[in-house]
């Protein structure tokens, strides 16, 4: 049942609640804050209230959680191939472990890993959990799921991270689920409170308009999903003092219910987007498919991926994996250039997290010129064989010097 | 064939920029954000319908929410959905992913026989995309996550999944449980005739008496993660517009990546 309360006696009515509920779930009757069923027991509304008239009952549940130790991360793997995000994990769960005077642990499942090993031995982590099966080379939900949730029952870590993949956020919830404890997406920080050992996971809803701060007080382990290209990389130590733990997964109940038939590629070479650290992103201002190759030739020439806006990804003119934005990709890169860009709310809130933005627009009351760092009012046709052509020489010039 | 097609009713993104609202402004907020259909929710309602309409099915939508979530489920009736339930009890509020996914568990199984179930691939208010595969779990079936193209062959699905960088073509034994993206199709208007029936449509409420879920796995009760705050971000610093003409503007542009050092062959 609801467990939070307005004290009508020191509710004067004045809407403040109101205003900062982001769930619209009080509202103002008879001159008294009134709580609705949506509500989520944030909290929002008791930091704001300046009469102390709206009270969250804590409830202490006693659980003995002492039995779940250490940190782990999964290191995901595609082809063999460790993912970006698994190092970033590292250096975060190094972090959270070090804090909370744990080991950190590295869990991967995959088929012929074994020379992987010596890769992920040259990084900071105290244990490595090997699973090596024919059944695991390619993701599949029910395996890995299987496969995780013995690890985490025999081995009772305190957290497990795992990397807000299309993989990741395919099995986390799976696992999680299985496992009856809570579950944190997409999270952008992670701290620890070393005295109740709470792993304080930050996350954006709403598109980012707000911050949540989430707990899993009484559920071990705590497991979140941390969004890739947000935790800082950690670089090997050539140190090589961690043990392997090889597990022999037991995969014996388990059907094969899903089957993969094939890969569609589009394109080759295709970077992914929530990896990159340069974007560039065309929209309908680019007014015909054919001249995506001048955005092509940019990303090209910046090391960078390729974006888009839906207008163009539904028009057809580049497949789907490139959308930025609500329905697209939520993506944090270094430098985010948006050529042709109105700049909308729902392509903002997949962008807007971008350290630098460049806009290249030639309506100046575009939108997106509210969030660029740098707005260039020109007609982009003109502006980028000029940018192009002057980075070219710069490059050229780079690589004869 | 039946398939169960799980809604939420979310706030309008349009709005979204109105959860920036500075608590020092102690205006009264006279209504609630406009609340829609969460749009990858539509998506699977229109997938639903065009399976209906090809391979004759039933189609019963079902929402976890508030009372006002019957305005969500009508649309869906609306658009051409059979059946639909709203499943609303003040003890299913603040419920996670975790307590929403088996709460809708159990009332998919108290609902009976099924083929498919279809979700969005993520709610736009929480962004977790947890409850397809949380809901997937409780019931023990197969699942498959961000799906743009689905066929459907006799017991099995056909789906194309999308990866970071390409598409996957996976095969499914039904019954299972499928996320769908914006591009699987455009969802459909609905039409004079769909308005006029949903509005005369009873929609059932079940609640827990009717369910009768222990209260330690529903709401905040059964739910593993608490939010402990909410605030609102560091706006970013405002920008500025580059002046000049032409080739002056793409100097300076190129000096200013230099020198916040955005490019490693450049500096
Ligand atoms: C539920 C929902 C979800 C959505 N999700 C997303 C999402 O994930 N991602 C997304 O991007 N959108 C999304 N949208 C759509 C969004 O609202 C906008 O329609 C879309 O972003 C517009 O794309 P655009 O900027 O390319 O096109 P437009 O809005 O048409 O803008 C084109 C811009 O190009 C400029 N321009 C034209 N010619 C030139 C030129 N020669 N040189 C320079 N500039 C030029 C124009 O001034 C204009 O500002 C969503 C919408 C809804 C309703
Ligand atoms: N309360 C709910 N009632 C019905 N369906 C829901 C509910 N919450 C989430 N869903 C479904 O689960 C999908 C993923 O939501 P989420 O995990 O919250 O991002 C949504 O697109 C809906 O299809």
């Amino acid at each position: 049942m609801a467990k939070i309360r307005v004290i009508e006696e020191k509710c004067t009515g004045c809407g403040r609640c109101v205003s900062v509920c982001s769930f619209s779930q009080i509202k103002i009757e008879n001159d008294k804050a009134q709580i609705m069923q949506g509500c989520t027991f944030c909290g929002a509304c008791v930091d704001v209230c300046p009469f102390d008239a709206i009270e969250i009952e804590k409830e202490e549940r006693k659980v003995d959680l002492s039995g779940y130790r250490g940190v782990w991360i999964f290191a995901e793997q595609r082809d063999g191939e460790i993912m970006p995000v698994t190092y970033e994990l590292i250096g975060a769960g190094r972090y959270l472990a070090d804090d909370l005077s744990e080991e950190l642990s590295v869990v991967i499942l995959g088929d012929k890993l074994e020379n992987k090993l010596q890769i992920l031995q040259r990084y900071p982590v105290d244990k490595v959990y090997l699973v090596d099966h024919p059944l695991l080379g390619n993701y599949r939900t029910n395996f890995y799921t299987k496969v995780l949730f013995d690890l985490v029952k025999k081995y009772q870590p305190e957290i497990l991270l795992i990397g807000a993949t299309s993989l990741g956020r395919d099995l986390a919830p799976r696992v999680a689920s299985r496992l009856k404890t809570g579950l944190t997406a997409d999270c952008t920080s992670l701290k620890v409170d070393k005295e109740k050992r709470n792993l304080i996971q930050i996350r954006p809803a709403f598109g980012g308009n707000i911050m949540a701060s989430i707990i899993t007080p009484y559920h071990r382990p705590q497991m979140a999903t941390v969004r890739p290209k947000v935790m800082r990389k950690i670089s090997p130590r050539g140190r090589s003092n961690c043990e392997v733990i090889k597990v022999d997964p037991d995969l014996s109940g388990e059907d094969n219910l899903v089957n993969i038939i094939g890969k569609v590629r589009e394109e080759t070479g295709v970077q992914d987007l929530q990896e990159a650290e340069i974007i560039v992103s065309g929209g309908r201002g680019l007014g015909k498919p054919e001249n995506f190759s001048l955005i092509k030739k940019l990303a090209e020439l910046l090391g960078g991926a390729v974006g888009a806006s839906r207008a163009v990804v539904d028009a057809g003119w580049i497949p789907s994996y490139h959308q930025v934005g609500q329905t697209g990709k939520t993506v944090q890169p270094k430098l985010y250039i948006a050529c042709g860009i109105s700049g909308a709310i729902q392509h903002q809130v997949g962008m807007r997290n971008s350290e630098v933005i460049v806009a290249i627009n030639k309506d100046p009351d575009a939108p997106i010129f509210n969030i660029a760092t740098y707005g260039i009012v020109e007609d982009l046709h003109k502006f980028l064989p000029v940018l192009i052509e002057k980075l070219e020489n710069l490059s050229s010039g780079k690589n004869k010097g | 064939m039946h398939i169960i097609v799980c809604i939420k009713q979310v706030p309008d993104t349009e709005e979204l920029p109105r959860v920036r609202v500075n608590p020092e402004d102690n205006t009264i907020v006279r209504e609630g954000i406009k609340s829609i259909i969460n749009p990858f929710d539509e998506n699977a309602i229109e997938e639903a319908i065009r399976i209906k309409e090809k391979n004759s099915a039933v189609v019963t939508v079902i929402s976890m929410g508030p009372p006002q979530a019957k305005d969500a489920l009508r649309k869906a009736l609306a658009m051409g959905a059979d059946k639909a339930i709203l499943i609303s009890d003040p003890v299913f509020a603040g419920s996670d992913t975790l307590a929403t996914s088996f709460t809708l568990s159990e009332a998919i199984r108290k609902i009976g026989n099924f083929d498919l179930i279809l979700l969005g691939k993520q709610a736009i208010d929480g962004d977790t995309a947890q409850v397809g595969p949380g809901l997937a779990e409780w019931l023990g079936i197969p699942q498959v996550t961000y799906v743009r193209r689905l066929e459907i062959k006799d017991k099995l699905i056909k789906v194309e999944r999308v990866l970071e960088d390409c598409f996957e073509i996976v095969e499914v034994k039904l019954p299972a449980v499928v996320t769908v993206t914006k591009e699987i199709n455009e969802p459909r208007y609905p039409s004079l005739k769909g308005l006029l029936r949903a509005r005369k449509a009873e929609i059932p409420v079940w609640g827990n008496d009717y369910l009768g879920l222990p209260l330690d796995k529903v709401g905040l009760d059964g739910s593993p993660t608490r939010v402990t705050k909410v605030f609102v971000p560091e706006p970013p610093p405002k920008g500025k517009i580059i002046e000049g003409d032409l080739n002056q503007k793409v100097e300076k542009l190129i000096e200013e990546i230099k020198k916040r050092d955005l490019l490693k062959w450049l500096r």
